[in-house]
C-alpha cells in the first residue's frame, strides 16, 4: 500500500483543536441508550426489533462503507487531505460506533431470549451461537485494534505538529481493522437472514 | 515518525486476553437459559486474567513512556467502560443470573472493563512524548 506519509509535510499553520469527543452528541447518545434500557426492561417487542434492526443496519453499513469505500479513497489522498478528513471523521466515529453496537447487541440478545432461539433445544440455536462467535471476533478486532487506533489518531492530530507517518500508520491500522470487521459483516448477513427466514 | 521505543506487546496480550473473555462469554451464553458446565468458562477466565496480569507487569516495568497521558486516557476510559459494564451487569441480573455463573460473568466483565481502557491508553501514550 502506498503511503507517502513522511514525504509530505503537514501544514504548520496553527489549527483549531477540536474536542476528542463531540460533547454535543452525548445527550443524544444518552437518550438512545436510555431507550434501549426501557425496551429491554419492558420486553417491548417492537422497540427491541427497532433497536436491533436499525442498530444492525447502521453498524453493517458503516463498517462496509468505511472498510471498502472510504478506506481505499483515504489511502490515495495526500497526507494533508487525509489529516483534514481524519480530524473531522474520527470524533464522530468514536461516538457513533459504540452506540450502534450497544443498540444491536443489547436488543439482539433480548430478542433471542424472547423468541426462544437462545434455548439449546431451538433448531436455530446453532445460528445464534455462530452469530455470537462472529460478534466475538468483531468485538476483539474493534476494541483491541480499531478504537485504540481511532483515539491515538485524534491525540496525534491535537499536537502542534502532527507526525504524518504516525497518522498514516494508525489510519492504515484503522482501515484494515474496519475491512476485517466489514468482511465479518458479510457472515452476519448470512446468519441473520437464516435466523429470520 | 517518533522513534519507536522498545515496548512490551501490550496490544497483542490485551487482544488475547479479550479473546479469552469473548470465548468464555460465548460458551456460557450458548447454554442459556440453562447453566453451562463451568470448567471451560473458568479456564477462559483464568487465562484472560493471567494475560492481563502479565500485561500489567510488563507495562509497569516500562521506563520511557508517556505515563501522564496513559493515566489520563485510562481514567476516562475506565469511567466510560464502567457505564458499559454496568449496563451489561444489569442485563445479567435482569435475566436472573445468579450464583457461580454470575460471579464468573461479573469477573469477565471486570476483565473486559479494564482491558479496553488499557489498550486505548497504551496505544495513545506510545506515540506521545515520554515522561522525563
Amino acid at each position: 500500500m502506498a503511503v507517502a506519509a513522511s514525504s509530505v509535510a503537514v501544514p504548520s499553520a496553527p489549527r483549531e483543536l477540536a474536542p476528542v469527543i463531540p460533547v454535543r452528541a452525548l445527550p443524544l447518545v444518552a437518550v438512545v441508550l436510555a431507550g434501549l434500557v426501557v425496551a429491554i426492561a419492558g420486553n417491548w417487542l417492537w422497540a427491541l426489533t427497532f433497536y436491533h434492526v436499525v442498530g444492525g443496519a447502521l453498524w453493517t453499513s458503516i463498517d462496509l462503507f468505511v472498510g471498502f469505500v472510504i478506506g481505499p479513497i483515504l489511502r490515495v489522498l495526500p497526507v494533508p487531505a487525509r489529516v483534514e478528513f481524519t480530524t473531522r471523521f474520527m470524533p464522530k466515529m468514536l461516538v457513533i460506533m459504540p452506540t450502534v453496537v450497544t443498540m444491536t447487541l443489547g436488543a439482539g440478545f433480548q430478542l433471542a431470549r424472547q423468541s426462544g432461539h437462545l434455548s439449546t433445544s431451538d433448531p436455530r440455536h446453532v445460528w445464534v451461537v455462530v452469530s455470537m462467535c462472529v460478534v466475538g471476533v468483531m468485538a476483539v478486532v474493534a476494541l483491541a485494534l480499531l478504537s485504540p487506533a481511532n483515539l491515538a489518531v485524534l491525540f496525534e492530530l491535537r499536537k502542534p505538529q502532527p507526525d504524518p507517518a504516525v497518522v498514516g500508520a494508525l489510519m492504515r491500522r484503522f482501515v484494515y481493522a474496519a475491512g476485517v470487521t466489514g468482511a465479518m459483516q458479510v457472515a452476519t448477513f448470512v446468519i441473520m437472514t437464516r435466523l429470520a427466514s | 515518525m517518533t522513534p519507536e521505543r522498545r515496548l512490551p506487546p501490550v496490544t497483542q496480550l490485551g487482544a488475547a486476553s479479550m479473546a479469552f473473555v469473548a470465548a468464555g462469554v460465548i460458551y456460557i451464553a450458548s447454554y442459556l437459559p440453562k447453566h453451562a458446565p463451568l470448567g471451560a468458562a473458568i479456564a477462559c477466565l483464568a487465562s484472560a486474567a493471567v494475560l492481563l496480569g502479565v500485561n500489567a507487569v510488563l507495562l509497569s516495568r516500562t521506563r520511557e513512556f508517556a505515563w501522564w497521558r496513559f493515566f489520563q486516557v485510562m481514567r476516562w476510559g475506565l469511567l466510560a467502560y464502567f457505564v458499559v459494564a454496568g449496563m451489561l451487569e444489569y442485563t445479567f441480573l435482569y435475566d436472573h443470573t445468579h450464583g457461580a455463573l454470575l460471579a464468573i460473568m461479573t469477573c469477565m466483565l471486570v476483565l473486559f472493563m479494564v482491558n479496553v481502557p488499557l489498550l486505548l491508553a497504551f496505544t495513545v501514550a506510545r506515540y506521545q512524548v515520554a515522561d522525563r
